[in-house]
């Protein structure tokens, strides 16, 4: 039992990062990286709204008839993201006005219907929270180290402290958004690359034996 | 004919949706591997927006705001996409079957587009439209040319970053940077040559 939420929180954290790995949900992420803090919150967000998502739809996973359960799991999803929205509208009005126009597109982020789709529909109550939770926290990770790269380059500063007055205003823009994202994919992939080599040799090391005679 | 050239360009160069805007970043990536498809999931995109922009502007403006119930924005329009591609979907099949073929397989993608929702909550958000087209004030004339060339500009956008894959895809390259990394690199030039406007 136990083994099976540490397999969840590897996989949905590092694994099968929604960012790096799949990228899934990439709007949010190319947009909202300019700031740490940004990252920050938008992860927050995304992983309320996919911990409730995932609860919901694993409690009715046996109610809703196979034909209908896409716009059902989107119904749900754009149930609470309405709530995020109001919620943030009475108490951080500044906030939703950080994240504006992405806010309401949390409904159309594919990580939350991938996960309600491939693990909730499938799963019980409590896996399917901590498969959101887990999810969630490799996109706020992710999200969180972006920004932190494009604000410590594009603005010389990291969670709104200055640090240097050297600024390379290429990563601020939209087409630096794109750059890093890219260098971080491919970052992520030889990283994971790497440790899967190291596992196998490790295990299998005659794999590795040059000198090994070839059967 | 001042107003319409302002929209246009506004709506497909300087605020790009998939390059400056980030909106429908997952089919750009996602069905730009070859110049044919991206084409027909540009024209499937184009006409989706321009219908949801004819149908959501209407029901928030003479509906949602006189019953004082404009949090239900979100799921009201997330539907009212939903149905629209539906029914897209049915007509099509019934009336045109080569325009089924042709734009069929991207209709049940479009609902999950970040790009349709998103253009029907930015034309409701009166003051960041005057904002972006220099108008005075907004209404449904405006709302579904936006939708129109916004989709546009979606469709410029996809079928330039075809093209640059087709020819990238030959390309010997480092097995990590494959696939989408390579791709965002490519998206990240087409970005920069939208700085020009």
């Amino acid at each position: 039992m136990k083994n099976d939420y540490k397999k969840i929180a590897l996989d949905g954290a590092i694994r099968n990062n929604p960012t790096f790995k799949l990228v899934l949900g990439t709007c949010p992420t190319l947009a909202l990286t300019t700031a740490a803090m940004n990252g920050i919150y938008m992860g927050i967000a995304v992983t309320f709204v996919l911990m409730c998502s995932n609860a919901l739809v694993s409690i009715l996973r046996r109610i809703i008839p196979k034909e209908v359960r896409i716009p059902a799991f989107v119904l749900i999803i754009a149930t609470f993201v309405t709530i995020v929205r109001l919620v943030l509208d009475y108490f951080l009005p500044d906030l939703n006005d950080i994240m504006g126009l992405y806010l309401p597109l949390i409904v159309v982020n594919c990580i939350i219907l991938a996960r309600a789709e491939s693990f909730a529909s499938k799963n019980s109550l409590l896996p399917s929270i901590a498969d959101g939770l887990f999810n969630g926290i490799g996109f706020t990770f992710a999200l969180t180290l972006m920004g932190a790269v494009r604000e410590i380059l594009g603005r010389g500063e990291i969670f709104g402290t200055r640090l240097w007055n050297f600024t390379i205003d290429f990563f601020g823009t939209s087409a630096g958004a794109f750059f890093t994202y890219a260098v971080f994919i491919a970052l992520f992939s030889l990283i994971i690359g790497m440790v899967k080599d190291k596992k196998i040799k490790a295990e299998k090391p005659e794999l590795f034996d040059l000198n090994a005679e070839v059967k | 004919m001042g107003q319409f050239l302002a929209i246009v360009v506004s709506a497909v160069f300087i605020n790009n949706f998939v390059v400056v805007q980030f909106l429908g970043i997952c089919p750009f990536l996602g069905v730009s591997k070859d110049f044919k498809s991206a084409l027909g999931m540009g024209i499937a995109v184009t006409f989706v927006m321009t219908i949801t922009c004819l149908i959501t502007y209407p029901i928030y403006t003479y509906l949602l705001v006189p019953l004082k119930i404009e949090f239900m924005e979100i799921i009201v329009f997330i539907f009212v996409i939903a149905s629209i591609v539906q029914m897209i979907e049915m007509v099509l099949k019934k009336f045109s079957p080569t325009l089924y073929n042709a734009m069929g397989i991207y209709l049940p993608l479009i609902t999950t587009n970040c790009a349709v929702l998103g253009v029907a909550e930015l034309v409701i958000d009166e003051t960041q439209m005057i904002n972006l087209l220099g108008i005075s004030s907004m209404n449904m004339g405006y709302a579904v040319l936006y939708g129109l060339f916004a989709g546009l500009g979606f469709t410029l956008a996809i079928v330039i970053m075809s093209g640059l894959r087709e020819k990238v895809a030959r390309l010997p390259i480092n097995k990590h940077l494959r696939g989408f990394p390579i791709a965002m690199i490519a998206a990240c030039f087409i970005a920069m040559a939208f700085y020009v406007f």
